[in-house]
């Protein structure tokens, strides 16, 4: 008897415990639905712009055939790869990917550097303004815009530097997009024409954020301006530096596609110099139609990729745990 | 206070690094301008130059005569802009408010996923293959907005941490008391507070489909689906492609086109937006490059 009268409350309360954890889930799910339906559409284009690709990488080890698509053609084992490798093109675009990102690193974090300092110590608000202005404005062109300014320079017929500088003095013009050797120069120095901005820029936001009660204590101590670049600038901006030079070293085997294949008007006599992985496998996959060629070599591009941006932030993480991606 | 001797040199090194810096930026953008206001002719003899001794505007005549496909392109990249930026914004801010919510169950799993699309990627081949193979996109106007650059995880992850640290815990928490749904937080507060950051965003995304020719390049076969930066390259590659764009048929091939200076005239046309837009909107740029808003 008393046994059952004190199992009826206890009943009870299980049934309403489970009513209540319903009504609770129901509240849960009405809570929280609408926000899964608005991350939808972001994550289902992720999945198609992304995901799906990622799965289709596996088309490097296929013999591609265009009736089975990607998932139905079939296996070729390492024959694209050994295809790859078996031509001198594997090292080249190599060399030429990781030796052009590598001049471009140092000499954008060179120039953004000094750009930086020079900007901000500028006391003339006015002329500091026009020479940021000026310092961003290519950063926003298109590399296509690009390509014509350098093609007005570099043209063998119509070009600026051939018809104005070159033949006034007397000299031969130079059939610029043939000759190999002044490339390497060209390349690297369009590259930071239209890119030193951005550095200079990310430098410019980390002096700004440099305690000024360092270089008070600096000036009262007699330090000069130089003096204050050395030893309170410089060190300050370091963790910025090592993390723009290493969230680029990440991304080394990637080139930006324009500037190799546009600027140089893709020709033929200068792909020793020019060619990297990008346009390499645009080549490949669309003017010769070499699917297995391309897709290895894309392979080899994000998995070296990969690692890299693994690596790199591994040390982000450790020199600047706040910039590090993940 | 007086200024030392040194810093006074100092001063002028810098004036004069940075005046030069500024030339070598834009004596390139007078050569493209003064070339496009040069006569033919002179310029065949002469080439180009940042001032021509005869002056002409007959290419800017020509284009508006004959530039119907220039319109049509220009038109096209416009309309890619407008509807590209559109979406990015709505996708991208939808899904960094969610990403945002304290406690939403599965939200490691979903940020883990936005993220993971910036270590990894397929590359060119499967993309192209799936776009064109799967999807079909080659010669459509989805090929101009769709792939490559639609949205960025970066841009995600950007607007989520302004929604979560930018806007205080307060309005959240207000907004739940008052019992209003995730969805009209969503609108009524998130959407008005992140602003700034939306409009940050939307401009490098703007500025992506302006200056975009990959997806031209890579989806399309047909000419009248180029955006301007496509049939830009087109045209430096082939002064042809201009004359069978302008006409449509192979007579035009009959009329004389000022092809030397047309292709700069086009070059100018291109970027006359970034040029006008740019002193007003500057600051979010410089704002957006030290936030990291820079793709790649």
């Amino acid at each position: 008897m008393t046994m059952q009268q004190t199992a009826q409350p206890a009943k009870a309360s299980r049934a309403e415990k489970a009513k209540r954890s319903r009504s609770r889930r129901i509240y849960l799910i009405r809570k929280w639905a609408p926000a899964y339906l608005l991350m939808l559409p972001g994550l289902i284009y992720f999945f198609i712009n992304n995901y799906i690709p990622m799965t289709g990488i596996v088309v490097a080890f296929k013999k591609y055939k265009v009736n089975t698509g990607i998932y139905g053609s079939p296996w070729n084992g390492f024959k694209n790869f050994d295809y790859l490798f078996a031509t001198n093109d594997a090292f080249t675009i190599t060399r030429n990917t990781l030796c052009y990102n590598l001049a471009f690193i140092v000499v954008n974090m060179v120039l953004g550097v000094l750009f930086a300092i020079f900007i901000t110590e500028i006391k003339n608000k006015y002329a500091k303004k026009v020479y940021q202005s000026a310092v961003l404005f290519p950063f926003l062109i298109s590399i296509i815009i690009v390509s014509y300014i350098v093609f007005g320079f570099l043209s063998v017929d119509n070009g600026m530097i051939n018809k104005s500088i070159l033949e006034p003095l007397g000299l031969e013009g130079i059939a610029w997009y043939t000759e190999k050797k002044y490339w390497p120069f060209i390349l690297v120095f369009v590259n930071s024409w239209k890119e030193v901005g951005y550095s200079c820029l990310v430098y410019i936001a980390g002096i700004t954020g440099i305690d000024d009660a360092f270089y008070e204590a600096a000036k009262i101590d007699g330090a000069g301006k130089l003096r204050q670049i050395w030893s309170i600038t410089l060190p300050c901006l370091l963790p910025t530096i090592i993390t723009i030079v290493l969230l680029n070293i990440g991304r080394v085997f990637y080139s930006n596609f324009g500037l190799f294949y546009q600027v140089p008007m893709n020709s033929g006599s200068l792909f020793d110099v020019t060619n990297t992985i990008d346009t390499y496998v645009y080549r490949s996959l669309m003017k010769i139609g070499n699917i297995g060629m391309a897709s290895a070599a894309g392979f080899y591009q994000s998995v070296v990729g990969f690692c890299l941006v693994l690596f790199s932030n591994t040390v982000v993480r450790r020199v600047s745990p706040e910039n590090a991606l993940f | 206070m007086l200024q030392t001797k040194g810093e006074k040199a100092f001063q002028l090194i810098a004036h004069l690094v940075m005046i030069l810096e500024t030339i070598c930026v834009i004596l390139p953008f007078v050569l493209l301008i003064m070339s496009s206001f040069t006569d033919e002719n002179e310029l065949v003899a002469y080439g180009y130059s940042f001032w021509p001794n005869k002056f002409s505007i007959e290419a800017y005549k020509y284009l508006i005569k004959k530039g119907g496909s220039i319109f049509r392109a220009y038109g096209l990249t416009i309309a890619a802009t407008v509807v590209g930026t559109t979406i990015h914004l709505m996708m991208g801010s939808m899904l960094a408010f969610s990403l945002a919510l304290k406690n939403l169950p599965g939200k490691k799993f979903f940020s883990f996923y936005v993220f993971f699309t910036m270590l990894f990627s397929g590359g060119l081949v499967p993309t192209y293959l799936t776009y064109t193979n799967v999807f079909h996109i080659k010669n459509t106007f989805f090929a101009l907005v769709v792939p490559y650059l639609m949205l960025s995880a970066i841009h995600v992850l950007l607007m989520r941490s302004f929604f979560s640290s930018s806007i205080p815990d307060a309005i959240y928490e207000a907004a739940e008391i008052d019992g209003a749904g995730l969805f009209t937080t969503y609108t009524k507060i998130v959407l008005p507070l992140g602003k700034p950051i939306l409009v940050t965003i939307g401009l490098f995304a703007g500025l992506d489909y302006w200056n975009d020719w990959l997806n031209g390049l890579y989806f399309m076969s047909d000419q009248k689906m180029y955006g301007i930066q496509t049939l830009l390259y087109r045209i430096l590659e082939d002064i042809r492609t201009l004359a069978s764009s302008a006409m449509g048929s192979a007579a035009a091939t009959s009329i004389k086109i000022p092809s030397v200076s047309i292709r700069m005239a086009i070059a100018f046309v291109a970027i006359i937006p970034i040029i006008i837009i740019y002193p007003f909107l500057q600051k979010y740029f410089q704002e957006g490059i030290a936030l990291g808003a820079v793709k790649g």
